[in-house]
C-alpha cells in the first residue's frame, strides 16, 4: 500500500502544493567499459536510453549521474557534455546511474494545470447534466484520486491502485488545508503553501492512511 | 499538534468570554484609531470578509453540507449549522421577501455583545459588523454575492438583533468545473 504524491490545485488551475511521498522509482548504478552496448540520445535536454534495454536499464531512463557526479540536462555538473564524455574511450571504465527522469517543478506545474482543464472537459463531456469532473483516473500502476471542494480547490492523491481509504484521506487533507494553511494568518489565499505545520500534519496523515487504509468515521 | 488530532465535526468548546473580550478590545481600538464610526464599521466589515473567505473552507471541511441551489437552503445552513458551530447559537429565520431573495436572521442573544454598553458618542457604530463581513466573504467563496447588514440591534435599543441578507447574484465566472 502506498501513496505516491499529493497535489493541491487552486481555483485558477495553478499548482499551490506538491509533495512526493514515496517513489517506486528504480535506479540502477553500473560500471561500464567502452563501448556502451546501448544507444543514447538527447531528448528534451536529457540524455535518454533510446534502444538496448538490459538489466534494469530501460528505454526512456535517463543518465542521472556519471562517476557520482550529477548530470543536469545534457551536461555534467562540472560542465562536460555527457554524450561527448561517454564517447571518449579514455574515460572508461566509468559508473553510470540510470533512472526515470524526475518531474521538474515546472513540469509538475504544467501537468497540474493540464489536469485542471481535463477535469473541466470531463464534466462537459458527461452525458448526464450536473456531472462532476474526473474523480478517479486508473492505470495499471497507479490511481489518481481528485476531490474538488465547493469553493473550487482540487486535492489530488496519486496512490497505489490497491490503496484503500483514499476518499477519507482527501477529506482529511481538506481539513488540514483549512487548519494549517488557511488559519495561518501569514498564508495568502491562492498562493503556494509553504507552511511547516501543514507539511508535518500531511505527512503523518499519509502515514496513517498507508498503514490503516482509513481514518475511521470520526474524522 | 495532538490538539486537533481527532477533531471532527464536533466543534471544540472554548470560553466565549475570551472571545467577547478580544472582540471588544478590537472594536475599542478601532474606535480610537478612526475618527468616525463609519470608518470603524467599514474596517470591521473588511476584517470579517477576510475571515469569512478562510472560514468557509473550515466549515465545508468539517460539516457535510453540499452545495445549496436555493437561498432558503442557504439560510438554513447558515442559521442551523454555521452559527451553531462557530457561535453556539441558532438564529431564527424570518421576514422572507416574496421573491425569496431576502431574509432576516434574528439573533436572540448575540454572543458578541454580552458585556457591551454603547457610549452615546458612538451612536452609529455597528458593533458586530464583523459578522456581516464574515457572511459576505464566506458566501462569496461558494459563488454567491450577497448583501448583509444589521437592521436592528439590541445595543441601540431595539428589541432584537436582526441581520438582513439579500441575495444579489450567482458569481458565474469562478464557478468550479462541473457546477452549474
Amino acid at each position: 500500500m502506498a501513496i505516491f504524491s499529493v497535489y493541491v490545485v487552486n481555483k485558477a488551475g495553478g499548482l499551490i502544493y506538491q509533495l512526493d511521498n514515496q517513489n517506486p522509482r528504480a535506479e540502477t548504478e553500473k560500471t561500464f567499459s567502452y563501448p556502451l552496448d546501448f544507444v543514447l540520445k538527447v531528448h528534451d535536454d536529457r540524455v535518454l536510453v533510446s534502444f538496448g534495454q538490459r538489466d534494469n536499464i530501460r528505454v526512456g531512463h535517463s543518465v542521472l549521474s556519471i562517476n557520482g557526479i550529477d548530470v543536469s540536462g545534457r551536461c555534467t555538473a562540472d560542465g562536460k557534455e555527457v554524450l561527448e564524455f561517454l564517447g571518449n574511450p579514455s574515460n572508461y571504465p566509468l559508473s553510470i546511474r540510470f533512472g526515470r527522469p524526475r518531474l521538474s517543478s515546472n513540469e509538475k506545474l504544467m501537468l497540474a494545470s493540464m489536469f485542471h482543464s481535463l477535469f473541466a472537459i470531463g464534466s462537459q463531456l458527461s452525458p448526464e447534466p450536473g456531472s462532476s469532473g474526473i474523480e478517479m483516473l486508473e492505470t495499471d500502476t497507479f490511481k489518481l484520486h481528485c476531490y474538488q471542494t465547493l469553493t473550487g480547490i482540487k486535492f489530488m492523491v496519486l496512490s497505489d491502485p490497491r490503496q484503500a481509504g483514499v476518499d477519507a484521506l482527501l477529506r482529511k487533507i481538506y481539513e488540514l488545508y483549512s487548519d494549517y494553511a488557511l488559519k495561518n494568518p501569514f498564508y495568502s489565499l491562492e498562493m503556494p503553501i509553504r507552511c511547516e505545520l501543514f507539511d508535518q500534519n500531511l505527512k503523518s496523515a499519509l502515514e496513517i492512511s498507508e498503514k490503516a487504509g482509513t481514518f475511521g468515521a470520526s474524522s | 499538534m495532538s490538539r486537533q488530532a481527532n477533531r471532527g465535526t464536533e466543534s471544540k468548546k472554548m470560553n466565549s468570554e475570551l472571545f467577547n473580550l478580544t472582540y471588544g478590545s478590537l472594536v475599542a481600538q478601532l474606535c480610537k484609531d478612526y475618527e468616525n464610526d463609519e470608518d470603524v464599521n467599514k474596517q470591521l466589515e473588511k476584517m470579517g470578509y477576510n475571515i469569512g473567505v478562510r472560514l468557509i473552507e473550515d466549515f465545508l471541511a468539517r460539516s457535510n453540507v453540499g452545495r445549496c441551489h436555493d437561498f432558503r437552503e442557504t439560510s438554513d445552513v447558515i442559521a442551523k449549522v454555521a452559527f451553531k458551530m462557530y457561535l453556539g447559537i441558532t438564529p431564527t429565520i424570518t421576514n422572507w421577501s416574496p421573491a425569496g431573495d431576502e431574509f432576516s436572521l434574528i439573533l436572540e442573544n448575540n454572543p458578541l455583545v454580552d458585556f457591551v454598553e454603547l457610549p452615546d458618542n458612538h451612536s452609529t457604530l455597528i458593533y458586530s459588523n464583523m459578522l456581516c463581513g464574515v457572511l459576505r466573504g464566506a458566501l462569496e467563496m461558494v459563488q454567491m454575492a450577497v448583501d448583509v447588514k444589521f437592521v436592528q440591534d439590541t445595543l441601540k435599543g431595539d428589541s432584537v438583533t436582526e441581520i438582513r441578507m439579500k441575495f444579489i447574484r450567482r458569481i458565474e465566472d469562478n464557478l468550479p468545473a462541473g457546477e452549474e
